[in-house]
């Protein structure tokens, strides 16, 4: 399964998550985990999911949750988890 | 599964520290390209890259934007022209139409830099490799993006000192021919010593007759990850830096080997190599000369640096090589001045000479880089230089390399700009005394023993 690695992180405010994950709902990606904490105020989330089943390719989701983060001022990347499994794991 | 700190680990890396993979290069053999008639020649070295590499760029950014890395250039060699356009090239100028062949090519599928406008001539030098030699200056003043390289030396076969002589006439005619911006032709022009057929930098790349027909290299980056990482652990023995130094090492390399197994997946090209080298750039915190003050010297140059180096190279390779399958290229820490911000502040403040890069050489990839040097500089002391940094190479058996530009119409103090990743330069002083009746002997110099080293 390809799954897909969403990093939220900015100024903490009301809404992130439901906006993050109103956009996910919409576009038919199934969230497998998030954990998420504050850091020196920040809000700092990562959510795991899966856009297998998404009509939109990664690419599009990317750019489109990146505009979504514009809208609410934080910073969302949209990454595939296999950059972190290399890095992290043997 | 992997977790948030994780997470947020690699993304530090990429966004504060200047993590990124340094290029993508897919390596083209013109071999079958080669033909008698020079129009048809360049024809098919036209359709070649261009049908190899149409997908080349859009899929390197289909990549970064998958993976969220910065895949900083994508670019193409090719194997050495001189091989090619020997039995097409009745003199020097026909060897030019083929460079304004690859860079029309190079435009044309959007690439940075296209290596391998270059000849292999350790030993001795054909008609055609003295033709394309003679052509450097002219190929590399009328085109935009091709690189070009000349290899007269190796371990095996001593150094071609013809070339070598040669080669100092060429680098000052090529500043002389694009003195108009700097004397930036030079920038575009290495002479090595034991090059490697699969190397990924430009502007020493080229694609080797020792390799197939299509290859995918990958040169991997990060001296703002390693400065970060020591930086945490500073004051630590040395057990505890060189450990850090391998792990940093690894985590990178493991990024680009994940970027090469993709775009030689999706290009349908064979994975070559990665090459585990600390590429710097101009931009603040992307230094190689700042992990050497981080190890704990006031600036690069300063006593100590020497050993400093090789600690840190040898760290980067032994992390590297078991991140990746397969490892070649350079694969050491660049030291090159203008294209890092450390190593140009180390020459400003007095700390770095060109002889004390000279001894950094020898243990570290790859050679005298991005050195801006008086114009008036005479060409036997160039290939003074050259030969010099040659010998280091056949010596220790590695590959050295030398990319000086003498900056006509600009002396000691001066600075020359070139601009994006090539960076600005203090202009250094040059030992001023004759090495003319050396350089000016014929033939080449034995290759060395391989026993009683000392």
């Amino acid at each position: 399964m390809k799954r897909t690695i969403i990093t939220v992180v900015g100024r903490d405010t009301v809404g992130i998550i439901a906006k993050v994950c109103t956009y996910l709902a919409d576009n038919n990606v199934n969230i497998l985990d998030i954990s998420q904490t504050i850091v020196q105020g920040f809000f700092n989330m990562m959510m795991v999911a899966d856009a297998s089943r998404s009509p939109k390719s990664g690419v599009q989701i990317a750019e489109e949750l990146e505009a979504v983060g514009k809208e609410i001022g934080v910073v969302i990347r949209c990454q595939h988890e296999d950059i972190f499994n290399m890095m992290h794991r043997i | 599964m992997i977790n948030i700190f994780e997470v947020n680990e690699t993304n530090k890396m990429i966004t504060q520290e200047n993590l990124d993979v340094r290029t993508i290069t897919l390596g083209i053999s013109l071999l079958d390209c080669i033909d008698s008639d020079l129009d048809m020649l360049n024809k098919k070295i036209y359709r070649k890259i261009t049908d190899a590499a149409r997908e080349l760029v859009p899929t390197g950014r289909a990549i970064e934007r998958e993976y969220g890395i910065p895949i900083v250039n994508k670019r193409i060699s090719v194997t050495p022209i001189s091989l090619v356009g020997g039995s097409a090239c009745r003199c020097p100028e026909d060897f030019v139409t083929i460079a304004r062949t690859l860079d029309r090519a190079a435009h044309e599928v959007g690439v940075n830099f296209l290596g391998g406008y270059s000849a292999l001539v350790s030993k001795g030098m054909t008609q055609a490799d003295d033709f394309l030699i003679r052509s450097i200056p002219q190929a590399l003043a009328e085109t935009e993006r091709v690189c070009s390289s000349v290899n007269v030396g190796s371990t095996k076969t001593g150094i071609d000192m013809d070339a070598v002589r040669l080669l100092g006439d060429i680098i000052l005619r090529t500043a002389e021919l694009t003195k108009e911006q700097d004397s930036l032709g030079c920038a575009k022009l290495v002479v090595f010593c034991n090059a490697p057929d699969d190397n990924p930098f430009m502007a020493g790349a080229f694609h080797g007759v020792t390799e197939g027909d299509a290859v995918i290299n990958v040169g991997v980056s990060g001296p703002g990850v390693v400065k970060h990482a020591l930086a945490e652990v500073r004051g630590a023995d040395f057990e505890t830096l060189c450990e850090t130094i391998k792990k940093t090492a690894f985590k990178v390399t493991r990024v680009g080997q994940l970027v090469a197994q993709e775009a030689s997946r999706r290009l349908g090209v064979p994975f070559g190599i990665i090459d585990l080298s600390l590429a710097p750039t101009p931009a603040v915190g992307d230094s190689v000369a700042d992990i050497l003050c981080e190890i704990g010297l006031e600036y690069a140059g300063a006593p100590g640096t020497t050993a400093a180096l090789a600690l840190l190279n040898d760290q980067v390779k032994k992390g590297g090589v078991m991140a990746s399958s397969y490892v070649g290229g350079l694969s050491g820490a660049f030291i090159p001045v203008s294209e890092d911000q450390g190593m140009i502040d180390a020459v400003k403040a007095g700390a770095l000479s060109l002889e004390k890069l000279e001894a950094m050489t020898c243990v570290c990839s790859v050679g005298l880089d991005m050195i801006a040097i008086p114009g008036d500089t005479k060409a036997t002391t160039i290939s003074g230089i050259i030969a010099d940094e040659m010998a280091i190479g056949m010596v220790n058996q590695k590959t050295t390399a030398v990319r000086i530009i003498p900056v006509i119409g600009k002396g000691v103090g001066e600075t020359v700009e070139f601009g994006g990743l090539l960076g600005y330069a203090p202009i250094m002083p040059v030992n001023q005394f004759s090495c003319d009746a050396f350089v000016n002997r014929r033939g080449r110099i034995p290759a060395p023993i391989h026993s009683f080293k000392n």
